[in-house]
């Protein structure tokens, strides 16, 4: 089997190149929710190890045993059918595995769409997040602040994202704290998650939206309860109000640095309505067809940026954005960062 | 009326694009006229109904655009290569991974498919033809022109740039306002409609056209396999027609189906693509399941192991492939019910396939493998193809592909299924029907060295993918920066695309090469086959078989040839064939312009190629051709002349 040798040099060699297991982000989670699917995954990886041996054995079995050679030249195989037996084995045990495959996969998709079992007794702090060309607003109802491009949260709570877009479809991922969760513009989705490690996390929009969609990265920084609570008193006391004309400001610039204001938008931009997933039991007014009435009327006060009249191949490079956009887990701090 | 708008500036590449397919044009349009072959253009091959003939130009276009496709591979490879890369700016990027992913499914793997079942499945079934002769030229031009119309966006206009999967709002007037994606709603609505005529035509062939005595449950697996891919076509494709249409109202006439306000639904086309989307995907896969059995029971000398489970899984396959679709979204907010519901629909499918993969196995087993070129491919898919399976299988678990989803994990898997699951299997089946077609072999060695380069270099460019997905990169990003830590798995990656392209040039060298030094084959029968194809001349003559063979036993070649079964009782009749007609081709033609003027939305030419279109379909509905006949004294001596191993 003179195949194997080349692919067996190159797994060990692809393995030999990884810069060890850390910087495998998703692998190395820092909250309940990210821990959940990182064991999923590893459970996987390994089962499916055990149904890639089997196949493997086999196949490197039956071509040595069986190649053409000079001792069976001339030997014509006989006829065989199949047999019953055999065949119903490799049904049934594909069945089973795929059985208890079923059985984690639902456990863990009900685990992670809802808050972590660690933190069940919290009310979750809720952070609206939403998207609009490139870049990310978080809005945080109860403390009455927003920000673009970056995000805080206290180490030990349970939070609760509330995504929508004013755009494209997005996909908000902090890969280290929770799996992804697209933002629509007609619908609000719920992400859980809660990080038990301070420090900071990278968080990009997933799906492609466009020309600027590489850049969407945001700072997801995780501080003790005390940091985030001095953080949110100063961004009230020193951080500019956001005003309806100031946001409209921002929806229309493409690609911003970071931002804090001390009011979200929500106010006077509220979100779609939520989806009936997660509205059972809310008792909130239930607007399947279009969402909140309220956030579509806002479409006119609100339009997307225009599109831009120049055609694709405008060689001109990325606009100049005020501060470096977060390209990574920077240890950037970013309580000064008013604009 | 505005000229900017055809415009495409800026880049290098661009001119360089231009100019090529100008001297190109130039070059084919003086060559022609020099060697005063437009004649035998017209005659031959623009105008044929021949089945061989309309499989053998879909087998062209398909690699021509295995080329285009892969050349967007590089470019992408190469803009990622390293951090901060200046190759390629961000939309000329999007507009290379979109147009590499549309061209490598809808215009190289599903033609190329085509193009195989065109040539071989009346052969293994032992009919003259296809049920609908013209239509199939019909079909051929239609994807034809749809894929000529997709590839001139390149140079005039701009291509599209909202990802293949085109998901609004991103790809609606407001935030793709390039006529990029007017021309994807309207260059796979062309080429679509040529698909699904080709899946109504194959399956009334297969249904009516097989040779005396052959039952269902006695037709060559990739008979089978066409069967059932092609009433996936009929009742996926119909899915594609719909929404391309409202993509088209949506972006020509400010219909609002998928905008964000005034009622749209962004979802509403997120689950048509993928209702018609996740088919697809076996549309082009079954097929390649239908080639690997031929060949590894050709290349094992033995009858394949477990025909009715194998044929059975596919069946079930066909099915569960309705009902995965929202596995594309997981990510979509559709709550843990919904997800779970899909993930174990999507998992089943694991199970059929595995069935397939221990069938193959078993096939293997107790028989006399010869490491043939087609062989080495067949047998590098297993593998391979059983890692992509066993990721699609991690994929498939909601959870767990919050954190796949979207990212170069994703990339990975599909490529370790798809280019194992079609590319290879078209090579494959390249390899082993070329000889059929045009009477020699392809070089064994140049093919052996193609195969090395491809499959060592497929590896070294997809393997590192998982590792990047698991490390947080998302796919369609056209640049990260260097502390991301993506680089050298990427540059790995790029040096692996550039193995590909050196395995993928051999390959073509050898096509060039065999046409001019292979011994040409005179017994017909080169790999001592099993199947009807191998029963009659290599090349077959234009009516196939002089005499239509009794089909008694599955494998009915290999029975005739072993226990001395007659296949050919009756005498020689005088055999009726289709004639010849350019109307498909005119067709064609009226289709490209009508899709051109629509893209740039010039209403009163559109108007005019619309009422052409409906001329032309009066004009074929309204002929009274019935075709003629070949007088048994011509078939005499056809036949005699074969025999001789002279070419006609």
């Amino acid at each position: 089997m003179k195949k194997k040798g080349p692919l067996y040099a190159l797994f060990l060699s692809l393995i030999l190149l990884l810069p060890g297991c850390s910087s495998l982000t998703v692998l190395n989670p820092k909250g309940p929710s990210a821990r959940t699917l990182s064991d999923t995954i590893i459970l996987s990886i390994l089962v499916m190890l055990g149904v890639l041996a089997v196949v493997y054995i086999l196949y490197i079995f039956v071509l040595v045993k069986y190649r053409a050679k000079k001792s069976n030249e001339g030997y014509i195989p006989e006829h065989e059918e199949g047999n019953k037996v055999l065949e119903t084995i490799w049904i049934v045990i594909p069945i089973i595995i795929v059985a208890f495959l079923s059985v984690v996969t639902v456990k863990t998709t009900n685990a992670v769409e809802n808050q972590a079992k660690e933190y069940k007794d919290q009310t979750p702090l809720v952070i609206y997040a939403s998207s609009s060309n490139w870049k990310w607003h978080f809005s945080y109802p109860e403390e009455g602040i927003e920000t673009v491009n970056y995000v805080n949260m206290p180490v030990h709570r349970a939070v609760e994202f509330r995504m929508y877009s004013f755009g494209s479809i997005t996909s908000l991922w902090i890969p280290q704290l929770a799996g992804q969760k697209y933002a629509m513009s007609d619908m609000l989705t719920t992400l859980h998650l809660s990080a038990d490690t301070e420090g900071s996390y990278m968080g990009r929009n997933a799906n492609f939206s466009g020309k600027g969609f590489a850049h969407m990265e945001f700072e997801a920084l995780v501080m003790s309860s005390k940091d985030y609570e001095d953080w949110v008193k100063e961004v009230k006391e020193t951080a500019p109000k956001l005003t309806e004309k100031e946001f409209k400001g921002l929806l229309a610039t493409d690609y911003l640095g970071r931002k804090t204001y001390s009011s979200t938008h929500l106010e006077f931009s509220p979100p779609p309505g939520e989806h009936s997933e997660h509205m059972s039991g809310g008792g909130k007014e239930m607007d399947m067809d279009n969402g909140n009435m309220d956030h579509q009327d806002n479409k006119e006060i609100h339009p997307s940026p225009e599109p831009s009249s120049e055609t694709e191949f405008d060689s001109k490079p990325n606009p100049e954005v005020e501060q470096p956009l977060p390209s990574s887990p920077v240890d950037e701090h970013t309580h000064d960062s008013n604009s | 009326m505005d000229l900017d708008k055809f415009k495409v500036h800026g880049e290098p590449l661009i001119y360089g694009a231009m100019i090529s397919i100008a001297l190109a044009t130039i070059g084919i349009l003086v060559g022609l006229t020099y060697f005063k072959k437009w004649g035998y253009l017209w005659r031959e091959w623009l105008t044929t109904v021949d089945h061989k003939k309309i499989g053998v130009m879909y087998i062209l276009a398909a690699l021509l655009m295995l080329f285009r496709g892969g050349v967007d591979a590089m470019m992408m490879r190469l803009q990622t290569a390293a951090p901060e890369m200046k190759f390629l700016d961000a939309q000329h990027y999007n507009e290379v991974f979109t147009t590499h992913g549309l061209i490598m499914i809808l215009f190289m793997a599903m033609p190329f498919i085509i193009g195989l079942m065109n040539v071989i499945v009346p052969l293994q079934i032992g009919a003259r033809d296809v049920a609908f002769p013209r239509l199939n030229a019909v079909s051929f031009w239609l994807f034809f022109f749809g894929a000529m119309l997709l590839n001139i966006s390149f140079v005039i206009g701009g291509s599209p740039d909202a990802g293949w999967s085109a998901y609004f709002p991103l790809a609606s007037l407001e935030f793709s306002p390039t006529v990029g994606n007017n021309y994807y709603s309207l260059a796979l609505q062309i080429s679509g409609i040529g698909t699904l005529i080709t899946g109504v035509n194959f399956i009334v062939t297969i249904l009516k056209m097989r040779a005396p005595g052959m039952k269902l449950m006695k037709m060559p697996m990739f008979t089978w396999s066409v069967l059932i891919t092609n009433v996936i076509i009929v009742f996926a494709f119909p899915v594609l027609t719909v929404a391309l249409a409202l993509m088209m109202f949506d972006r020509l006439f400010g219909s609002q189906f998928f905008t964000m306000a005034n009622g749209g639904m962004d979802m509403l086309w997120a689950n048509l693509f993928w209702v018609w989307g996740h088919p697809e995907v076996y549309i082009v896969i079954l097929p390649a399941f239908g080639i690997y059995s031929e060949i590894i029971a050709t290349f094992s000398k033995k009858n394949l192991y477990g025909y009715t489970s194998m044929v059975f899984s596919m069946l079930i396959i066909s099915l569960l492939s309705f009902l995965v679709w929202a596995h594309h979204f997981y990510t979509m907010g559709q709550g843990a019910m919904v997800n779970s519901f899909f993930s174990i629909t999507t998992m089943a499918i694991a199970v059929p396939t595995g069935v397939k993969i221990f069938n193959w196995l078993f096939t293997l087993r107790k028989g006399r493998i010869t490491f043939t070129t087609p062989m080495l491919y067949t047998l590098a898919f297993i593998p391979i193809f059983t890692i992509g399976g066993v990721t699609g299988v991690m994929l498939a678990m909601a959870s767990a592909d919050y954190q796949y989803h979207n990212t170069m994990f994703l990339v990975a898997h599909f490529h370790y299924v798809l280019i194992p699951g079609a590319v290879f299997a078209v090579i494959a089946g390249f390899h082993y029907w070329f000889p059929k077609v045009f009477g020699f072999r392809l070089n064994e060695r140049l093919g052996k060295h193609s195969f090395w380069w491809i499959v060592i270099s497929f590896n070294v460019t997809f393997f590192p993918l998982f590792f990047l997905g698991l490390m947080g990169m998302t796919r369609r990003m056209y640049t990260y920066s260097e502390e991301s830590g993506f680089g050298p798995l990427n540059m790995l990656s790029f040096v692996g695309a550039v193995g590909l392209a050196i395995g993928f040039v051999l390959l073509v060298y050898n096509i060039y090469w065999s046409t001019r030094y292979m011994p040409r084959d005179t017994t017909s029968d080169p790999w001592d086959g099993r199947t009807l194809e191998w029963a009659t001349h290599s090349p077959m003559p234009v009516y196939n078989f002089a005499v239509v063979p009794k089909v008694r036993t599955r494998d009915a070649f290999w029975s005739a040839k072993q226990e001395n079964m007659p296949l050919f009782e009756d005498k020689i009749t005088k055999i009726h064939m289709p004639s010849n007609t350019g109307k498909p081709f005119i067709l064609g033609v009226i289709f490209f312009f009508l899709g051109f003027f629509l893209v740039f939305s010039m209403w009163i030419p559109a108007i005019v190629a619309g009422v052409g279109v409906l001329i032309m379909l009066a004009a074929m509905s309204f002929d009274r051709d019935h075709g003629y006949y070949i007088s048994v004294d011509e078939v005499m001596a056809t036949e005699k002349k074969l025999m001789r191993g002279e070419t006609v």
